[in-house]
């Protein structure tokens, strides 16, 4: 009895950590909705992207760690700068699905640039942390959890309280809330609409570059990233599109529910549901609850 | 439901005319390579007609929807396994059947379009590509428990004449495709395709004005569904000639997606339009790599350098023509019209004074 809790324990925390990888991509997405009322579906490749840039500048110029990192955060400045310069301004009062297309286009654009760039095979990331589990919490509680999962948890939840801080307290903050209601009353009281779609485009490149990290040191940076973030999409609908603790908490959810299902159901199936689970259940959430868990209501004028 | 059968104009007969000389006389007496037939012409066809399921529901009824490789797959599968197991439905009965199986999954996957929109139906609708790609995988029996992973598609037989080499394949696909692209043109051009406008371009003011959402959006994501699992049934059959979930992966659904949306959203011809150019692209491309730079380009740079270009178009289009290259070839058309009609106006009104 106490062995099967202690296996459900450990399914289950391994999930919820896991599913904080999952957190990571959505907050990027999250990020952009509130600043500017835009899906970008091109998070994914953002992530695929600047992932792939930071290992290629590592293995292929033999620049260091550190460096490396501060190159790929700049590039994905300059990605930000000429997607606000090439695709959303000329979009600036097209329709949501249209602005929508464009990102898929933009998505398309980077997994294509990256991997004519840096080519296609899968290359290995290693941040000197391990995907095992760690010593010391498998021989005192007897969960066997991994390092790495407990890094990715920790680096969201950094990032969660500082984009919180940025959002609530900063002047930064004020204006990005500002545009994000209402662009035109924004850019009326002279708030910089270029400058704040600029920070918030270049934010979400890094929160890709680190969830780039984390996914790659877990599964090699391979094109596989671009699918694997796709599963931020149900997040994004549990937890609500405009809420950053809603991107933490329904990667919680999803990460521990697929575990769950996995290990639970998935044997009378033949296994790997969780390919389609979050989906699923995203579905379910859309029915009784549109706007997910912490998601404004939507409201729609006619 | 009535069906609406249109009364067609004569431009509409003179352009039926010439596609069906272009299709059925010209190409096969100029054209006897088969690498046109079972490269381009026959897969060009068939996803043309998945395109055409596409934008019944995206480009006629508005709903964001990105699982057409989901229905092509459950349509393939389906056909494999009715003439596997019930041989005496024959190889169009079978098509029919496969195709309504598709549309019960079309049914199913689209109920959520009556809650959602925008990019919360197209997670809804990714659960069906995922769905129905792992429900294939995961069972033996739709796979016939073949242990390979791939299997081989069975030869084409109709009313006992085996249809194998590839200008017969060609006419397999051309005569279900021309059927069901005038079938789709009827639709669209009738009531039902009204009402699948009016949905589109306000679906509150449309029920106001007393049409049925429930009725009219399952409907779109049915008819949507048996499209592409006529096409992937096609597709598997005369293309692939051989059957495996992964060919119908999410990637497909882009491809589909994207020769919508480049095509023009809302126009049959455009499916036709943009499956011709997403598929005549990358041998362009491949044919410069060869040719020009011979073979110093890495073919997977070349295939990059493709994807960039695909993605690079979208965002041009969106911007500059959102309605795609259906209404660009239609703005150039008008073009000239003026011109023509101008310059002949001059003549005429010169003539008079004169």
């Amino acid at each position: 009895m106490v062995e099967e809790l202690l296996f459900f324990m450990e399914v289950l925390v391994g999930g919820l950590l896991a599913g904080t990888m999952y957190s990571l991509v959505a907050l990027g997405f999250v990020l952009i909705f509130k600043a500017s009322a835009t899906f970008n579906f091109s998070q994914g490749a953002m992530v695929f992207f600047s992932v792939l840039a930071f290992v290629g500048f590592m293995q292929d110029f033999n620049i260091p760690f550190v460096l490396a990192f501060i190159l790929a955060a700049l590039l994905m400045v300059v990605v930000g700068l000429c997607t606000e310069r090439f695709v959303l301004r000329p979009l600036m009062n097209a329709s949501e699905d249209t602005v929508l297309m464009a990102t898929i286009g933009l998505g398309y654009v980077l997994e294509g640039l990256a991997q004519a760039a840096w080519g296609v095979e899968v290359r290995r990331l290693d941040l000197g942390i391990g995907d095992f589990p760690v010593p010391w919490i498998a021989d005192n509680l007897k969960l066997f959890i991994s390092a790495l999962d407990i890094t990715a948890g920790l680096v969201a939840a950094i990032m969660i309280i500082g984009l919180f801080l940025l959002f609530k307290y900063t002047k930064i903050g004020l204006g990005l809330r500002a545009v994000a209601d209402d662009a035109g009353a924004a850019s009326s009281i002279g708030i910089p609409l270029k400058h704040i779609m600029l920070l918030v485009w270049s934010a979400a490149g890094v929160v890709a570059l680190v969830a780039g990290c984390m996914w790659g040191a877990r599964a090699g940076v391979q094109f596989a990233l671009v699918d694997l973030a796709l599963k931020a999409l149900p997040v994004l609908i549990i937890g609500g599109f405009s809420s950053i603790p809603g991107a933490i908490i329904g990667g919680l959810i999803i990460g521990a529910v697929e575990k769950v299902l996995e290990v639970y159901i998935g044997p009378f199936f033949g296994g790997a549901i969780e390919g389609w689970a979050p989906y699923v259940l995203a579905i379910f959430f859309l029915l009784y609850r549109p706007e997910g868990l912490f998601g404004e209501k939507i409201i729609r004028r006619v | 439901m009535k069906p609406v059968f249109m009364t067609y104009t004569k431009k509409d007969l003179i352009n039926l005319a010439v596609c069906m000389v272009l299709s059925v006389l010209v190409i096969p007496t100029f054209i006897t390579t088969e690498y046109w037939y079972t490269s381009i012409l026959i897969p060009w066809l068939c996803l043309a007609l998945a395109t055409i399921g596409q934008q019944i529901v995206m480009g006629y009824t508005g709903q964001l929807a990105l699982g057409a490789a989901g229905f092509m797959a459950a349509g393939a599968f389906a056909m494999f396994n009715l003439i596997l197991r019930v041989p005496d439905l024959g190889f169009v009965g079978s098509l029919i059947v496969s195709g309504l199986i598709a549309a019960a999954f079309g049914i199913l996957f689209g109920l959520p379009s009556l809650k959602v929109r925008g990019i919360y139906l197209m997670v809804a609708t990714l659960a069906s590509q995922f769905f129905i790609i792992w429900m294939i995988d995961k069972f033996g029996w739709f796979k016939n428990y073949d242990s390979s992973g791939i299997i081989t598609a069975q030869d084409i037989v109709i009313l006992g004449k085996p249809f194998t080499t590839p200008l017969a394949m060609y006419f397999v696909c051309l005569a279900v495709t021309t059927v069901l692209t005038l079938l789709a043109m009827n639709m669209a051009r009738g009531s039902t395709g009204r009402n699948w406008m009016a949905v589109r371009d306000m679906d509150i003011a449309a029920e106001s004005m007393g049409v049925s959402l429930l009725r009219t959006k399952v409907q779109a994501f049915a008819i949507s569904a048996f499209y592409c699992g006529v096409a992937g049934a096609l597709f598997a059959f005369c293309y692939l000639k051989s059957l495996e979930p992964v060919a119908f992966d999410i990637k497909l659904s882009f491809k589909i997606l994207f020769m919508c949306i480049l095509g023009g959203l809302g126009t049959i011809n455009g499916a036709f339009i943009g499956a011709a150019f997403i598929l005549l692209f990358p041998v362009l491309l491949n044919a410069i790599g060869n040719n020009v730079f011979h073979g110093a380009i890495d073919a997977t740079i070349i295939s990059s350098i493709e994807q960039v270009i695909f993605g690079g178009l979208m965002i041009i289009f969106m911007i500059y023509e959102p309605l795609g290259m259906a209404k660009l070839w239609e703005n150039i058309k008008q073009k000239w019209k003026t011109k023509i009609s101008s310059s002949t106006n001059l003549k005429s009104s010169l003539g008079k004074k004169t």
